[in-house]
C-alpha cells in the first residue's frame, strides 16, 4: 500500500463532490482525506484527496477521476516537488497544574492557543501530516478529549 | 415559450424523430408540447423498456436514443434500462419528469432522487433547476452521450421548470464546456510504434470490441485486416463488426465464445484488443493475453487501458481514427500462414453438438434464420441459453448484431428491436429470446400492435430458466432451484389475443419452410421453436 495525493481542478457543479466521492466507494478505492474549496478561477474548485492502495488501483484512481465529466484535470502531487499543510485542532484536558506544560510544548512547534477554559486548552497547529502525528503523539502526555483534522491541502512548487 | 416547449425544439435541433416513453403528472407538460412536434411518440408498456427501446434506436442510428418517463417510480423503473445502455456504452438520453422544485427533498408523492440513484449508472446526470439553462443543458447532454466513451445521460426537470416561461430560446451551436474533451486521435508516436510491432508479428491477431461498433469503424477494421491479411476475432459486443463469415474472421472470444478464437488470441505474438473492456467473460485469464506477446490496447477511454491487463502499447483514440492512421502506415505483415493454422483450428474444434432430433436445434435453426434474413437484417439477441446459440450460430451478412452484453438484461430484445424498427422501417428486424426473457417484456407486444412496429420474434422455449438450469445442473448437480417455468401462457393465445400471427415448430424436420413463412411479410409475428428442456450451450 502507498499513499498518492491528488489535486483535482473541478466545475462547481451540484453533485460534483458526491461524483468524486461515490467513485471511491463504489470502485473500492481507499480514500484518506479529502479537502474542497475555492480556489483562483470563479466557478472551480481545487479537491486535494490522499489516497492509498496498490501501484495498479492508484492508476485507476486518477483515470477514473480524470473520466468525471466535471473535472478539468488531475495532477499527482509528488511528496519533493509539492507542499501539503493540513490544520489541526486539539482539546486537551488542561487544568491550572498542567496548563503551563501543555503550552510550552504548543510553543516548540508553533501551534497556538485559540482557546483556555478552567478545566482544556484548544491548540491550532498547521503542518504536514508528519509534524501534526508528532505533535499528537506528544500530546498523548496528556488527556486529549477531541481531535478535529482539516486532511491536507496541496499546491505543486515553482510555475508548472 | 415554456420550459417544455424549449425541450421539444432541443430535440428537433438535435435530430431526434422519436420518443420512447411514459407518462405521468410530473413530465405532463412535455408530453403536452411534443403534441405541437413532428417528433413521433410511442407509448411503451414499462419504463425499463423505453430505455432498451431508445438504445435499440441508437445502435442503428449512431445516435443517442431518447425516453421520456415520469418521476418517481417512472423514474426507478427505467434505471436498468439505463444501466444496461452504461455497461454497454450506447448513448440515450433519458429525461425525467421531477416534482416541483420548491418541493425537492421533502419527500412528497413520486419523488425520487433520480440523479443521485443512477450516478454510477449514467456518463452524467442534469438536475435543471433554471428555466434559461435548457438549451445548453441539452446541447451538452447530446455531446456528452455520444462522444468520447459513449453513454447514457439523464437529465432531471422538474414540472415548474417546464411550466416556466424561457425569456429567449436559442439553440447553443458550439459547445463550450470547459471540463470535458475526450481524446480521440490517436497519438502518433504510438501508432509508429504499432506498424513497427506488426512489421515484425508472426502470429498477429485483432480482437474487436463493441467500440468498433460504437465509432462505425466496421469498415476500417475491415479494410485494414484484409490488407494486411490479419486475422480478427471479436468480443460479444464486438459481434457485427466483421462479417461471420469473412476469411479473416475467427469468431467470439470468452468463456462462452469459440475454444478456436480463444486459442488464436493466445497463441498470438501481436494482440490488437481494439474496444474492448478485456472484462472476465471475455478474457477470463488476462495474464494470457499478456504473456509472451505485444499486447496493443486501443481504447477511446483511457481507464480502461490497462484496467485488466497491462498492454505495451496504449493507445487512447477512437477506433475510426486509429485504423485510418495506421492504414497510412508503410508496412508489411506475413500472416497468410496463420491464417491457415486457424482453419485448422477451426475444422478441428468446433463444437460437435449432438442435437435431439425430437426438439427444435437451436443452434442450426439459428443459423438457418440467419442465412435466410435480409442481408442488412438486425438480429436482436435476449439474454440466457438463446444469447450464447445466438453469438455461436448466427450469421452476420452485412445487419446489426445487438444484445445486452455488458449487463446482460433478461428482457431487452424485444423493446430494442422495436427501438431498431422504429429507427429503421425498412429493415427486417428480429428478437430471438427464450421463454424466460419472452414474459419479461411481453407487454410490449401491446406497443407493437398500437404503434405499428412489425417486429418478429423467436421463442426458444424450453419451459427452463435455461442458463441458470445449466449452471445448476454443473454447479449443485441437477437440483434444480426457481428455475421451471410452467405456468407460463400457450403462446399461440397469447398471439391471437394480441392479433400477431404465430407459428410453431417442433423439430428441424419443416424448419426452412417455417423460417420462410416467418420472414415472408414485413409484419409482427412470433415463432415459437420448441427445443430441448436439457439441451446445453
Amino acid at each position: 500500500m502507498q499513499k498518492k495525493v491528488f489535486q483535482i481542478f473541478v466545475e462547481n457543479t451540484s453533485g460534483v463532490l458526491s461524483r468524486i466521492s461515490g467513485l471511491f466507494s463504489r470502485r473500492g478505492y481507499n480514500i484518506e482525506s479529502i479537502t474542497a474549496g475555492g480556489c483562483e478561477e470563479p466557478g472551480f474548485s481545487r479537491v486535494t484527496i490522499v489516497a492509498s492502495g496498490d501501484d495498479e488501483s492508484l492508476e485507476q484512481i486518477e483515470k477514473q477521476l480524470a473520466k468525471l465529466v466535471d473535472v478539468r484535470s488531475i495532477k499527482v502531487l509528488a511528496p519533493g516537488e509539492s507542499v501539503y499543510r493540513e490544520i489541526v485542532l486539539i482539546k486537551v484536558k488542561a487544568d491550572a497544574s498542567v496548563r503551563q506544560n501543555v503550552i510550552s510544548l504548543a510553543d516548540v512547534f508553533r501551534a497556538k492557543i485559540i482557546d483556555v477554559s478552567v478545566e482544556s486548552l484548544i491548540i491550532e497547529l498547521t503542518g504536514d501530516q508528519g509534524k501534526i502525528d508528532a505533535f499528537v503523539a506528544l500530546l498523548e502526555g496528556f488527556e486529549i478529549v477531541e481531535i478535529a483534522r482539516t486532511g491536507i491541502v496541496g499546491l505543486g512548487r515553482g510555475i508548472n | 415559450m415554456n420550459g417544455a416547449d424549449a425541450i421539444i425544439k432541443c430535440l428537433e435541433a438535435e435530430k431526434v424523430d422519436v420518443v420512447f416513453g411514459y407518462p405521468g403528472v410530473a413530465i405532463c407538460p412535455f408530453y403536452n408540447s411534443i403534441l405541437e412536434s413532428d417528433i413521433r411518440t410511442i407509448l411503451i408498456r414499462t419504463e425499463q423498456n423505453a430505455a432498451h427501446a431508445a438504445s435499440g434506436v441508437s445502435r442503428l442510428t449512431g445516435r443517442p436514443g431518447v425516453c421520456a418517463v415520469t418521476s418517481g417510480p417512472g423514474a426507478t423503473n427505467v434505471i436498468t434500462g439505463i444501466a444496461t445502455a452504461f455497461a454497454d456504452s450506447i448513448p440515450l438520453i433519458c429525461i425525467t419528469g421531477q416534482v416541483d422544485s420548491s418541493l425537492l427533498g421533502s419527500d412528497v408523492f413520486q419523488e425520487a432522487d433520480i440523479t443521485g440513484a443512477v450516478e454510477s449508472f449514467v456518463k452524467y446526470s442534469y438536475l435543471v433547476k433554471d428555466v434559461n439553462d435548457i438549451p445548453r443543458i441539452f446541447k451538452e447532454a447530446f455531446h456528452i452521450a455520444n462522444t468520447g466513451r459513449k453513454g447514457p445521460v439523464l437529465i432531471d426537470v422538474p414540472i415548474d421548470v417546464q411550466n416556466a416561461q424561457i425569456k429567449q430560446f436559442k439553440y447553443p451551436e458550439t459547445i463550450s464546456m470547459r471540463t470535458y474533451k475526450p481524446t480521440v486521435k490517436g497519438n502518433a508516436a504510438q501508432i509508429k510504434k504499432v506498424a513497427r510491432e506488426l512489421a515484425k508479428a508472426k502470429k498477429p491477431i485483432i480482437c474487436a470490441g463493441g467500440g468498433v461498433i460504437l465509432s462505425e469503424a466496421e469498415d476500417e477494421l475491415r479494410m485494414f485486416a484484409e490488407k494486411h491479411g490479419i486475422p480478427v476475432v471479436s468480443t460479444m459486443m464486438g459481434i457485427g463488426s466483421m462479417p461471420t463469415r469473412h476469411p479473416l474472421y475467427f469468431g467470439m472470444v470468452g468463456n462462452n465464445g469459440k475454444a478456436y478464437a480463444n486459442r488464436a488470441m493466445n497463441e498470438s505474438d501481436l494482440l490488437i484488443m481494439v474496444g474492448a473492456r478485456v472484462a472476465d467473460r471475455a478474457v477470463s485469464q488476462p495474464d494470457l493475453i499478456t504473456r509472451d506477446k505485444v499486447l496493443v490496447h486501443i481504447d477511446v477511454d483511457p481507464a480502461e487501458i490497462g484496467k485488466n491487463a497491462g498492454p505495451t502499447i496504449p493507445l487512447v483514440g477512437d477506433a475510426d481514427n486509429i485504423f485510418l492512421d495506421l492504414m497510412k502506415e508503410d508496412f508489411n505483415c506475413e500472416a497468410e500462414e496463420l491464417v491457415e493454422t486457424l482453419n485448422g483450428y477451426r475444422d478441428t474444434m468446433e463444437k460437435k453438438r449432438t442435437p435431439n432430433p425430437e426438439f427444435v436445434d437451436p443452434a442450426a435453426f439459428i443459423t438457418r434464420l440467419s442465412e435466410k434474413m435480409q442481408d442488412n437484417g438486425v438480429y436482436v439477441a435476449d439474454v440466457g441459453q438463446n444469447q450464447i446459440w445466438s453469438c455461436g450460430y448466427h450469421v452476420v451478412k452485412n445487419g446489426k448484431f445487438m444484445t445486452s452484453g455488458g449487463m446482460g438484461t433478461m428482457g431487452y430484445s424485444i423493446p430494442a428491436a422495436m427501438g431498431a424498427k422504429v429507427a429503421a422501417p425498412d429493415r427486417q428486424v428480429i428478437a430471438v429470446c427464450g421463454d424466460g426473457s419472452f414474459q419479461m417484456s411481453m407487454m410490449e407486444l401491446a406497443t407493437m400492435q398500437q404503434h405499428n412496429v412489425p417486429v418478429k420474434i423467436v421463442v426458444l422455449k424450453n419451459n427452463y430458466l435455461g442458463m441458470v438450469r445449466q449452471y445448476q445442473h454443473f454447479t449443485y448437480k441437477d437440483n434444480y432451484s426457481v428455475v421451471d417455468l410452467s405456468g407460463s401462457p400457450d403462446l399461440e393465445k397469447l398471439s391471437a389475443a394480441y392479433g400477431i400471427d404465430f407459428l410453431r415448430l417442433y423439430d428441424m424436420e419443416k424448419c426452412d419452410e417455417v423460417i420462410d413463412a416467418f420472414l415472408k411479410e414485413d409484419k409482427s409475428m412470433i415463432l415459437e421453436c420448441i427445443i430441448d428442456p436439457m439441451d446445453l450451450v
